[in-house]
């Protein structure tokens, strides 16, 4: 994917609304600081890519967002609530944010379609034939209607990851979180999974997106942030990000990934 | 130099598999003589089973079926086939199977306890099969306490003043959380109806059978015996382990220190002490902890001490079953929105049940088996009752008869949850 294809990106517009508040937050695991001062503005519309090399603590940024991870300091405002330790605002905003995990985790105990309507109908409380009707439309969205009946240990990887973006979308959110949603798949399905990621930004999703997938930054990206030892070291427009890295260290870390 | 070019011009089609890969022939090839050892062990093993069979057979079918007492049997058998013929002694079950199967059930009232069986199947086929039609279970739910009145009898108020006790917590769970919030509703569900249970079901029950006298014939408990008490103290204990054992798994992860501590003490505890210690505490220390005045059924005591040593147990195995879901199925649920219970009940309780599925059906099986301890309490299961029968003068000397006739009553009702359970998990696999 390093050639990037230029796409549509009339209807990608970034609004002036914010999306998500980070201010001054900080985390630790035990003794371990993992994010250190961390400060960050997401506007709605925005499609940010997120890189760095591993234990910089992307992914442990990105699931503070929807408070899969406990923050110690600090202030997470996401869509106007902040997060607390307040059980309800954590499920308001849990339902109002999507995430897509590197292993999908789909429920293999329920069939593709369970999958997708489980949450509307427990957590929005949709009557269930409207829950299937919208889990349907959703399937087709990322090209996979025909396998609504199957159970997912039955779909290869790249299915099982656009059924889980597919989940999630059926909960109608306004912010999607991507953790390294193709680091999982064989190089073939790469490409399945990362076009349905394009056709949502291409509707105006709000995304964060933790990957390695560069191309895909070049392409969707409005804007790319580099993390390291639980920092943000640079965040750039992708063009600038890439063409002329500032710091050192993104400068090494860039002509890893991109040296082969 | 080699040419090392090869292009695939057209792709192969699938072909039928060679003779002698499918058939009768290649499973006895396979499976019975695939070597020489195999063969001998095959060969050994027919040996082996004929003489068992031969030796067995005849002890089985050459006996007697209508004596009055082992000496007259034996006699009947050297009769009918010979001096030296050593047959069973059918004839015991044919006069005791009632005793067996009953205990001292009065007679004329046999037909309470097969109707409360009967009914019983029609109350867990709808738990068991989900093709049967959902609203079966209505009955499933009024059937503990049709039953608990079909076999036990009295007066019907009883057993509706104690459904009504549910229907206490039911109203507390939708009424309360308006007036005392979530937390005090979930208290107030689970005190209210105790209070109801404790004070004043009983007085409700009385007063409500001096208005309109409806009832049958009481039965009490010294009466229930045989295989019927056996069923009444499984089934009650299967079906009050699980949901038991459940929660105290839940509560042993939980990150409340009270519910935790709680639960690991239970749990440690009851798996501590054998069941028969706790059967002796139910037949005579229970009744000191008990308010004054109160007498508490003994068969109601001996259910309640096999339920709460079954979820022990059941608890662990549930916990097995948890800490085999990866936590990547909680974050979903969790990302998805879902709350502690709702992500429990629909994600995580159906995975780890269902890995459990063996585990679980092993412990309802050696539940079921560990009923027959009660004998050694005074109750008159089973096993207490072919010892009643063994002091008698006429049948004085007979073991194996008995013993096989219980052996295969336990048998039929273990092999059929071995048999359930296999199916479950085959209705419930969802991989290949």
């Amino acid at each position: 994917m390093s050639q990037a294809e230029a796409i549509d990106t009339s209807a990608m517009k970034v609004s002036d609304e914010v999306a998500i508040q980070i201010t001054g937050m900080n985390k630790w695991y035990g003794a371990f600081h993992v994010l250190k001062d961390i400060n960050l503005t997401v506007n709605q519309g925005e499609r940010i890519v997120v890189c760095g090399p591993s234990g910089s603590g992307k992914s442990t940024l990105i699931r503070c967002i929807n408070a899969l991870e406990e923050h110690q300091e600090g202030q997470i405002i996401v869509d106007g609530t902040e997060l607390s330790s307040d059980l309800k605002n954590i499920d308001t905003i849990r339902s109002e944010v999507g995430m897509c995990f590197q292993h999908f985790n789909l429920f293999p105990h329920l069939s593709i379609l369970e999958n997708c309507t489980l949450a509307p109908i427990w957590v929005r409380k949709i009557p269930k034939k409207e829950a299937e009707e919208t889990a349907m439309r959703y399937l087709e969205k990322v090209k996979i209607p025909e396998q609504a009946d199957k159970y997912p240990g039955q779909l290869s990887g790249g299915q099982q990851q656009r059924v889980a973006i597919a989940r999630s979308l059926c909960m109608e959110p306004r912010i999607m979180l991507f953790d390294e949603p193709t680091s999982a798949l064989d190089p073939e399905m790469i490409k399945e999974v990362l076009d349905t990621m394009i056709d949502l930004a291409k509707e105006g999703m709000t995304m964060i997106v933790v990957t390695h997938e560069m191309g895909f930054a070049r392409q969707v990206a409005n804007r790319v942030i580099f993390m390291d030892a639980g920092q943000i070291v640079e965040q750039n427009e992708p063009e600038e990000f890439f063409n002329n890295p500032k710091s050192d260290r993104t400068k090494l870390f860039l002509s890893q990934i991109l040296g082969h | 130099m080699r040419d090392l070019s090869y292009v695939r011009t057209e792709m192969l089609g699938e072909r039928e598999p060679p003779m002698g890969t499918s058939g009768i022939v290649k499973w006895i090839r396979e499976n019975l003589f695939s070597s020489i050892g195999s063969g001998i062990l095959t060969v050994l093993a027919i040996y082996f089973i004929y003489q068992f069979l031969a030796g067995i057979l005849p002890w089985i079918f050459q006996s007697s079926w209508t004596a009055n007492s082992l000496g007259e049997c034996r006699d009947a058998i050297k009769e009918a086939y010979g001096e030296d013929t050593e047959g069973a002694c059918w004839s015991v079950i044919a006069e005791r199977y009632n005793q067996l199967l009953f205990g001292f059930y009065p007679k004329e009232l046999y037909w309470r306890p097969i109707l409360a069986f009967i009914l019983l199947g029609f109350a867990i086929a709808p738990v068991l099969f989900d093709k049967f039609p959902r609203k079966f279970l209505i009955f499933s739910a009024i059937f503990p306490f049709l039953g608990f009145w079909l076999v036990w009898g009295g007066s019907i108020w009883l057993p509706i003043s104690v459904m009504l006790g549910f229907v206490v917590a039911y109203y507390a769970t939708k009424l309360l959380p308006a007036i005392v919030g979530s937390l005090g509703s979930i208290i107030g569900a689970m005190v209210l109806p105790i209070l109801w249970w404790l004070l004043l079901a009983g007085p409700v029950a009385g007063m409500l059978h001096n208005i309109l006298p409806l009832g049958i014939e009481s039965v009490t408990s010294d009466k229930l015996g045989g295989f019927t008490l056996s069923v009444l103290i499984g089934v009650v204990g299967v079906s009050l382990s699980l949901p038991i054992g459940i929660l105290l798994a839940l509560g042993r992860q939980s990150n409340l220190f009270v519910v935790k501590t709680i639960c690991v003490g239970f749990i440690e505890f009851i798996r501590g002490v054998p069941l028969i210690t706790l059967l002796f505490v139910a037949s005579t220390l229970l009744n000191y902890f008990m308010p004054p005045g109160t007498s508490f059924d003994l068969v109601l005591r001996v259910m309640i001490m096999v339920t709460l040593f079954a979820s022990a147990y059941m608890a662990e195995v549930v916990r097995g079953g948890l800490a085999a879901i990866p936590t990547g199925q909680y974050e979903a649920a969790a990302a998805l929105g879902l709350d502690f219970w709702k992500s429990t009940r629909l994600i995580v309780m159906p995975q780890a049940l269902k890995i459990s599925i063996p585990n679980i059906v092993s412990n309802f099986i050696g539940l079921f088996k560990d009923t027959t301890l009660v004998s050694i309490i005074g109750l008159l299961d089973p096993i207490g009752l072919s010892t009643a029968i063994r002091a008698n003068q006429e049948w004085n000397g007979i073991v194996w008869e008995l013993y096989a006739f219980v052996a295969l009553l336990f048998w039929i009702v273990c092999f059929s949850m071995s048999r359930y359970s296999m199916y479950l998990e085959r209705k419930l696999k969802t991989s290949h």
